[in-house]
């Protein structure tokens, strides 16, 4: 036990008698905290796995004859096969496991006082469910004919189709009842999350005294509840149409594979409206707990309070709602009525408000500060540069008009990785840098924190922001290699620097995961609160249960500190009431 | 009482077991938020428990709802969408659905188990609110009738279940296949979807009717039959909106 283990420490300490079976203390744990982070590495090993198949891509872009990892030749088709499950690893397993399962199942009731999740046994059994889940999902590399290779997307027909390509028929299966899985560990988590903020609050934990954090954790949670169980009804679909011969999504007359497909009346364009009405607040799920971090940490290591919290907790509610209202903007090349495009363009430009107003409130907290650059501020701040650069081709993209000029072209590659990519990633390291002291009671090394930012923060824009000339260039996306043709040719070049840039940016990680391994085992002993905070999981004396105070008070100045953590201190109240 | 009143239970046993209001849910001496889980709601209130199971449920039904609207969605879009061009002309390719009278015995067997369920539901809320009187000499309590209604409704969840098997066979008499017209395919979706959901009550059902037999403590059984009873008059009222859109549309 490490010797400045204090009250607030809790992981190291047996809860009661019965959980310090090795089972049921680490494996099949309710501990909140436990299966935080069990959530938490096994983001972590989806991220390594769809960043070694990002890795693949890259380097076949650029030396298409390379053997890489006894991997030799890479085909068309497995180059879609590595797309598809990039993109399904890093979307499901990583941007919506890791800010919202893993750190909101481990810091949610911690933040709000509560001693645990409302349903601790469904809490255990969402997240054996995205494991399992995880699990099927790798089976389907190793499964006849490999990996699908219809893009994370699975636009119909193809995907409908066993034999529409080598990994559409058990790869395609296995994709599917991975996710089907998926929607239901995500939904029953998010009823948890949900109940556990309205119901456990601590006395006095008013709505508007919530750490930024909750707030978004609990717009997150309807997201998914919505979003994930739609996304269910079109697996269950595509499952039927590829089973048990029903036409939701082929239409009459297809011929794939050199064959008449025997189905008949059906319409592509429905899955395209199912999927994107998950797809569309999907981006949000996975960007919004990224938010709410972000506001924290800002205030936190700027000494300020939040600038503007009702704008921030409102600006978070406008966009999980009107994140369900502009799906179509992914489809306006598919085909669709102007009139609805029309309608879906303007909602999408909407969107920009509520995310203006909270760049601007972020800028607003950094503004006169006073700034401790620590690695988790850096990751913030990287957060914020990332989410305006990403989000600036927002607006670009949401146009019928320029979208259908960039929608099949690296443009719209750069813009999702900058702003659902890179962004929550970095929202997701700030988190891991910050909590890090209160999961493993050590501090992370601020050295290697640092190079491990400067490596990612540069890396990620050297690789993305060239992808955007790619795009403007008319480069398609989606296909493995392209150097035949005349005009993308002459890109070749820059494809190399955006390899190369990728490879360096991908090195900074192994510096990461040095860093966390090394300091779980071999950190400096923190301190129980290192950040001096103000929220409940650094202090939570156990007297201090009453909330008085919101969760941003800094920059006053009682008994030598700047800081007035929610639950009161005896010392500080005792201070404020002299004063008075 | 109306459905959807509060139930007077819920008022009684908190007063028995001596559960806080709101702003007592853990009383102090909570050692900062390290508890694993397992001393299953030792300090919340019936109250508490009571909003807890339910606010969880409600947010479920949200969920569910969600998947049979994108569903029906797909149904209506795809009803006026089925249209084949074929040198000028366009044909509908949808055809209407013609329901085995069947389904309407179904649904009524499902109605009557709404009603009996509730009327199981009554019985042990009676019961509790006369538990407190049982330690006066004297009194005894008569042994609840919560448990033969709870077995009649599932009885009935699983009759409706068959009937809708044999609806089913009926149909594919009749030459309507999940192969073929797509008003068929989606007639098999939403009954089979409706059917599993219908599954997960039948066993809730059985786990109240286990919590009766062995008599857990009475306060368990009001919350386990409260939330089995929610869940189930849900899936009666989904069934109902499903038949309307397959009749109607």
């Amino acid at each position: 036990m490490n010797p400045v283990a204090t009250s607030a420490d809790s992981v190291s300490r047996p809860a009661s008698a019965e959980s310090t079976g090795f089972l049921s203390r680490y494996v099949f744990s309710c501990d909140h905290k436990m299966i935080g982070l069990q959530y938490f590495f096994l983001a972590l090993a989806a991220a390594l796995v769809g960043t070694f198949l990002s890795l693949l891509m890259r380097i076949h872009f650029v030396w298409p004859t390379a053997k890489v990892f006894g991997i030799a030749n890479i085909t068309p088709e497995s180059y879609l096969a590595l797309v598809t499950m990039h993109a399904t690893f890093m979307v499901f397993f990583v941007l919506t496991l890791a800010p919202q399962n893993a750190f909101g199942s481990y810091f949610l009731p911690l933040q709000i006082g509560a001693p645990r999740m409302a349903f601790p046994k469904a809490n255990m059994a969402s997240f054996w469910l995205a494991f399992v889940s995880f699990l099927i999902m790798l089976a389907a590399f190793f499964g006849q004919g490999g990996a699908p290779i219809s893009g994370w997307t699975h636009y119909a027909p193809l995907s409908a189709i066993s034999s529409a390509g080598p990994g559409q028929g058990l790869g395609m299966d296995l994709w599917l009842v991975s996710i089907a899985i998926f929607c239901i560990a995500s939904c029953t988590g998010a009823v948890n999350f949900i109940v556990t903020t309205i119901r456990f609050r601590a006395p006095g934990m008013a709505w508007m005294r919530l750490p930024l954090p909750c707030w978004a954790w609990f717009v997150t949670a309807f997201l998914i509840l919505s979003a994930f169980s739609v996304l269910l009804a079109a697996a269950v679909m595509l499952f039927m149409d590829r089973h048990f011969g029903a036409s939701f999504f082929e239409p009459s007359g297809l011929v794939i594979a050199g064959q008449m497909v025997q189905h008949q009346g059906g319409s592509p364009l429905l899955w395209q409206h199912l999927f994107w009405f998950f797809g569309h607040p999907e981006v949000y799920i996975a960007i919004l707990p990224g938010m709410g971090v972000t506001s924290h940490l800002l205030s936190t290591f700027a000494r300020k309070p939040v600038f503007g919290y009702r704008a921030m907790v409102y600006a978070t509610i406008a966009i999980g709602a009107l994140g369900f209202g502009i799906w179509g903007h992914h489809m306006f090349t598919s085909g669709m009525n102007p009139h609805a495009a029309f309608a879906f363009s303007n909602l999408t430009l909407a969107i920009g408000i509520p995310s203006a107003v909270k760049t601007f409130n972020w800028l607003g907290t950094l503004w006169g500060g006073r700034l401790r650059f620590t690695t988790p501020m850096l990751f913030s701040i990287g957060f914020v540069s990332l989410f305006i650069t990403g989000g600036l081709t927002g607006p670009v993209l949401a146009q019928p008009a320029l979208d259908s000029y960039l929608h099949d072209t690296y443009f719209v590659v750069a813009h999702l990785h900058l702003i659902m990519g890179m962004a929550a990633v970095f929202a997701i390291f700030a988190a891991t840098y910050f909590w890090f002291p209160r999961m493993f009671h050590r501090m992370m090394s601020e050295k290697l924190g640092r190079i491990h930012f400067w490596l990612s923060f540069l890396g990620a824009y050297a690789t993305f922001v060239p992808m955007h000339l790619l795009g403007m260039a008319g480069h398609p996306r989606r296909y493995s290699q392209l150097t035949e043709v005349n005009y993308l040719h002459k890109l070749m070049p820059l494809q190399m620097f955006i390899s190369i840039a990728a490879f360096v940016t991908m090195a900074g990680q192994i510096v990461f995961l040095a860093n966390l391994f090394w300091s779980i085992f071999r950190g400096k002993p923190s301190n129980p609160n290192p950040w001096e905070a103000t929220t409940l999981e650094w202090e939570a004396p156990p007297e201090g249960r009453d909330i008085q105070r919101g969760a941003y008070e800094f920059g006053c100045d009682h008994t030598g500190r700047d800081y007035l953590p929610q639950a009161g201190l005896i010392e500080v109240t005792n201070a404020i009431k002299n004063k008075a | 009482m109306r459905w959807g009143d509060k139930p007077k239970g819920t008022e009684l046993p908190e007063a028995q077991i001596g559960g806080g209001g709101t702003n007592d849910r853990f009383p102090s001496g909570d050692d900062g938020g390290d508890n694993s889980g397992r001393n299953e709601d030792g300090r919340l209130s019936y109250r508490d428990r009571l909003m807890r199971c339910r606010l969880g449920l409600g947010l479920s039904m949200i969920s569910i709802l969600m998947l049979f609207i994108a569903l029906s969605t797909a149904y209506l879009m795809r009803q006026h969408a089925a249209v084949e061009h074929g040198n000028g002309s366009s044909v509908i390719l949808w055809q209407k659905l013609r329901l085995p009278p069947l389904l309407i015995f179904n649904t009524i067997l499902l109605l009557i188990g709404s009603i009996t369920l509730e009327i199981a539901r009554r019985q042990l809320l009676r019961r509790a609110l006369f538990a407190p009187l049982s330690d006066i000499p004297g009194i005894r309590q008569e042994p609840s009738r919560a448990l033969p209604w709870l077995a009649i409704t599932a009885v009935l969840g699983i009759g409706f279940l068959a009937g809708q098997a044999i609806a089913w066979n009926i149909l594919q008499q009749e030459g309507m296949f999940v192969v073929g017209n797509t008003s068929g395919s989606f007639f098999y979706m939403l009954t089979g979807a409706h059917a599993i959901h219908l599954s997960i009550g039948i066993l809730a059902l059985l786990y109240a009717l286990s919590s009766e037999v062995f008599s857990w403590k009475l306060e368990t059984r009001c919350l386990v039959l409260d939330i089995t009873s929610w869940y189930w008059h849900f899936m009666a009222v989904l069934w109902i909106y499903i038949y309307a859109l397959m009749h109607f549309s």
